[in-house]
């Protein structure tokens, strides 16, 4: 016996024929229980796995972009620092402001990290492989996900610092503004593969549908990255500037919840780019599925980190103006665009497969340059170094 | 366009990904040092120093604490009194270097580690005892007969009083002319 | 229905990732856009001016190391011409060169981690700053070569430097000289033509060059305003009217325009270390002076362009050991004058762009 949602789900029949093999008989009826429970601890526990490797991926790919070694003291290559780390944040004093409201500053961490463990659900690791097919995949991602400003809201209000409110009310302005281009994006999406489904999306991809949505994956991954309060919309916890935004006035492990939430988002982001835009984890068959799954999504990890080493952070009101004069219109144009073309193609083959493809990837590099060009209003043309000969001015000046 | 300079930069730091590294694993290995190199703790030549005390007068910070006994006389390297104290507060120093400069008989040297942290404040106190019985390694620091021996503190060899040379002899003439007015 | 807000005062320092040491700001904010500003300094006041007054002319060298640690060397400098003018001593020439390369290299290192800086209160996550820092480090190894210290380096002494420079300083020397204009060109494009870069800088604290004389300000935000004036060729110092160099000027004052400026110094800077190398003459370093040095009594101010503007000091002297008087100008705070005019309006995000760009140093603000 299984609940019905699992039926063809190859992971949990393989957990639920070892733990029938292991089981004596007479609990036969709580065996699919018994496996529906092991699978959800085993995927979760697995994202409380990969997220820790992730942070030292990235301390380490982050030190070599700039000419550092990274962390590599504790076991092989300085695998082990991210639990060195946690360790000590374990046993680091735990404070709390007199003037936080105490309720709400210690449920904020685990309010935000509820949603990314919730979203993990849906991911499809491989073929057949994922918690759940859930038919509103995509929609309980959006719904989800931004639970997680909520948290982070909560943290900043409750904090009583004024650093941690302007991060937390830079976090809600952005959610507004990038979860518009973030549907916009989805939906054309949707509009290609006829359902929500995250399984089916993967499925319905005849090639990845980067190739066929640049502009889509463009808007998407924009998004996805200021969600994810990444750089260069790092605004949030914009150290330079309002020290460490929301959790200036966390300590102890309740930081390092916080950390950890945000790197696992970044995880599980990227693990949706992987899936929606990647064509998740098809390939060719002489690796598994899920080291597809893990090569595209290291993929992914790297542009992001590679992006992050690079630029330098956007300013809050450019940040706006990015989703709602840049972004925005481009996701509109990409939603209009694919919704012709599925009219004109409904089903497309070969030949016209490269057509799609290669007409939108010109309308992405039109549009890209149009619009940047419009709202380019500064000069942006960098000064040519020339300099210019020197009228020293004597003694009286001006 | 825009997205060029992006893209530039992108390219930038993609090829500083596959550079070798420019900092080093401090303890494992190090970076060069060179022999100028001011460090912490200070060679003294107890047999050299006169007691003169122009190093601790000439110190900004007054962190030398010199007590002689003039009562004796001890001939080894000049007329010298008995020394009875010698100490440096590194825990004030900030390696300067003008007591090294200032030592008319060579006696002081600026050292050539940087490793001398401690715990507490009292232990960066260095006291006469420490000095006399250090490996001494000097820094080349103002001392060009080090230097033109080719000396390399770094190298490990320790020197003794009589290797360390004399960069100026301490005649009454020259003396005058560095301490008093012109 | 309608919603009333309140400004918000908020503490910025003196302890913020991005106030470049213990300066604070108190400034109203509504939402992000900032109302007032009150600049309050202070917390690294170490009383400079009066301990050089009971230290002699030599030890004081050390105290001027510690005003703009960033930039040691030009603050030895500036300390030592005014000493020699008191003492009208002649420095031999080898010393003037000598000198010259070591206040250029520093102007480059100090300019490296101004550009680093503005960079890293950009957001760029350390990047750009780590890069600036690889180059820096190896001018400090330079000064560790030349003078044995790095930050600190008290390497000249009244009547020119304390030593010669070994002879492994010059081979290292004529490599650095080599690779670093290459080095230049990566900082170029790894940030000058970066549309995040521009959009952040450009527009950003534009400033007239009336306003800008009218404070008082000097250095690279002068330059960047467009007037062409440095203390290297308007008032020339030690050797600096015999070397060919161009003084690079923007045309708005604004923040791009300062990172500009600073940029293109730094080939200068390089190029006037290459004149110096080449030129280099044989001979004695130091004047004979005597370590109790006794100017007679008299005053002396000598400008000198130090990496952030210009630095003199002021010295009046009664005939004894040490100075009666020590004033000091410091060009990071007089930069600091039109810190309002700069940063009301502004976000909360450009006001650390703005003072990263101002390139202040606490040690000198505070003196
Ligand atoms: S190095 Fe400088 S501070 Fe240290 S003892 Fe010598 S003179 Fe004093
Ligand atoms: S100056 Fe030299 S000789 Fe005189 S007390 Fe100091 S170390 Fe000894």
């Amino acid at each position: 016996m299984s609940p019905s949602v699992l039926e063809n789900n190859a992971l949990y029949q393989s957990i639920y024929s070892a733990i029938n093999w292991v089981m004596p008989d007479f609990l036969d009826s709580i065996v699919g229980y018994a496996a529906a429970f092991a699978m959800v601890m085993l995927v979760a526990n697995l994202v409380l796995v990969i997220t820790p490797l992730f942070i030292w991926f990235e301390r380490r790919i982050l030190g070599r972009f700039q000419q550092r070694l990274g962390p590599n003291r504790w076991g092989p290559f300085g695998l082990l620092q991210p639990i060195a780390d946690a360790i000590k944040l374990i046993i680091k004093e735990d404070i709390v402001p007199r003037g936080a409201d105490r309720l709400v500053f210690n449920a904020a961490p685990v309010i935000l990290f509820m949603p990314v463990m919730l979203m993990v659900a849906v991911i499809p690791f491989g073929t057949q492989f994922y918690l759940v097919d859930l038919n509103v995949a995509v929609l309980y991602i959006i719904a989800v996900g931004t639970l997680e400003t909520i948290g982070i809201f909560m943290a900043g209000w409750a904090s009583g610092n004024r650093y941690a409110l302007m991060g937390a009310v830079r976090s809600v302005a952005m959610l507004v503004s990038y979860e518009v281009p973030l549907v916009m994006s989805l939906a054309a999406v949707l509009l290609w593969a006829g359902s929500m489904s995250l399984v089916e999306i993967v499925d319905k991809q005849p090639v990845p549908l980067i190739l066929l949505q640049p502009l889509g994956f463009f808007v998407f991954i924009a998004a996805t990255i200021a969600e994810m309060n990444r750089a260069p919309f790092d605004l949030i916890e914009a150290e330079s500037e309002i020290v460490a935004g929301y959790h200036t006035e966390y300590s102890g492990m309740k930081f390092g919840v916080f950390q950890l939430a945000e790197f696992a988002s970044v995880v599980v982001g990227a693990g949706f780019i992987t899936a929606i835009f990647l064509k998740g984890a098809a390939g060719w068959s002489f690796l598994p599925s899920p080291a597809w799954f893990s090569l595209k999504w290291l993929a992914v990890i790297f542009c992001i980190i590679w992006i992050r080493a690079t630029l330098p952070r956007v300013r809050v009101d450019q940040v706006m103006a990015f989703a709602w004069k840049f972004l925005l219109p481009l996701s509109a144009i990409n939603l209009i665009l694919v919704a012709v073309e599925m009219v004109i193609w409904p089903s497309p083959n070969g030949a016209q497969l490269w057509m799609i493809g290669l007409i939108n990837f010109a309308v992405a590099a039109v549009a890209i340059a149009v619009l940047a060009t419009a709202l380019g209003h500064r000069n942006f043309a960098p000064r040519s170094p020339q300099i210019p000969t020197s009228t020293v001015v004597g003694e009286k000046v001006v | 366009m825009y997205g060029i300079g992006i893209a530039k930069g992108l390219l930038v730091t993609l090829r500083n990904l596959f550079r070798t590294p420019s900092t080093v694993q401090y303890p494992e290995e190090r970076v060069e040092q060179h022999s100028r190199f001011r460090g912490q703790e200070f060679s003294w030549y107890e047999e050299r120093c006169t007691g003169c005390a122009s190093c601790a007068k000439y110190c900004p910070l007054g962190i030398i604490e010199i007590v002689t006994d003039p009562s004796q006389q001890a001939i080894q390297d000049g007329d010298k009194y008995a020394i009875e104290k010698f100490d440096i507060d590194i825990g004030r120093c900030m390696y300067c270097g003008l007591c090294v400069e200032a030592c008319p008989y060579d006696a002081l040297f600026m050292g050539s580690g940087f490793e001398r942290a401690r715990y507490t404040r009292d232990e960066l106190f260095i006291p006469m005892e420490e000095l006399k019985n250090a490996t001494k390694r000097p820094s080349t620091w103002f001392r060009p007969q080090l230097e033109g021996k080719g000396y390399d503190p770094q190298s490990g060899q320790p020197l003794g009083w009589k290797d360390v040379g004399r960069h100026e002899a301490p005649d009454y003439e020259a003396m005058q002319r560095r301490w008093a007015d012109r | 229905m309608s919603v009333s807000s309140n400004p918000v005062t908020v503490n910025i320092g003196p302890q913020h990732p991005s106030t470049h040491g213990v300066f604070r700001l108190k400034v109203e904010f509504d939402g992000e856009e900032i109302l007032d500003l009150e600049p309050v300094f202070g917390y690294l006041h170490r009383g400079t001016e009066k301990l050089a007054e009971e230290r002699n002319y030599s030890q004081v060298i050390t105290l001027t190391d510690r005003l703009d640690y960033t930039a040691s060397m030009t603050n030895n400098q500036a300390y030592v011409l005014t000493c020699e003018k008191l003492g009208q001593i002649d420095v031999p020439e080898r010393g003037l060169y000598l000198r010259v390369i070591a206040a250029e290299l520093q102007r480059v290192a100090a300019h490296l981690m101004a550009t680093g800086f503005l960079l890293q209160d950009m957001g760029a996550m350390g990047t750009p700053l780590m890069y600036c820092f690889r180059e820096r480090e190896r001018i400090l190894e330079l000064f560790e070569m030349l003078c044995g210290a790095r930050i600190t380096n008290s390497y000249m002494r009244i009547g020119g430097v304390f030593y010669d420079a070994p002879e492994s300083f010059w081979p290292a020397l004529r490599q650095f000289l080599a690779e670093m204009p290459e080095y230049i060109d990566e900082y170029e494009s790894l940030m000058t033509g970066n549309e995040i870069l521009l959009g952040r800088t450009k527009g950003v604290s534009s400033l007239s060059i009336e306003d800008i004389v009218n404070a008082s300000i000097s250095g690279p935000m002068l330059r960047a305003a467009g007037l062409s004036w440095d203390v290297r060729k308007s008032d020339p110092y030690d050797i600096y009217s015999s070397l060919d160099f161009e003084v690079p000027v923007g045309t708005q004052g604004d923040v791009y325009d300062r990172y500009w400026v600073r940029l293109q110094e730094m080939r200068q800077s390089l190029s006037l270390v290459e004149q110096c190398v080449s030129r280099i003459p044989q001979g004695p370093v130091r004047a004979e002076v005597p370590l109790i040095f006794r100017p007679p009594e008299g005053d002396a101010y000598v400008p000198i362009e130090a990496p952030k503007g210009e630095l003199g000091f002021y010295i009046v002297s009664d005939g004894g050991i040490s100075p009666y008087r020590c004033k000091i100008r410091a060009p990071s705070f007089i930069n600091l004058t039109l810190l309002k005019e700069m940063l009301i309006g502004r976000k909360m995000a450009d006001l650390v762009v703005i003072l990263g760009s101002i390139d202040i140093n606490m040690g000198e603000v505070d003196r």
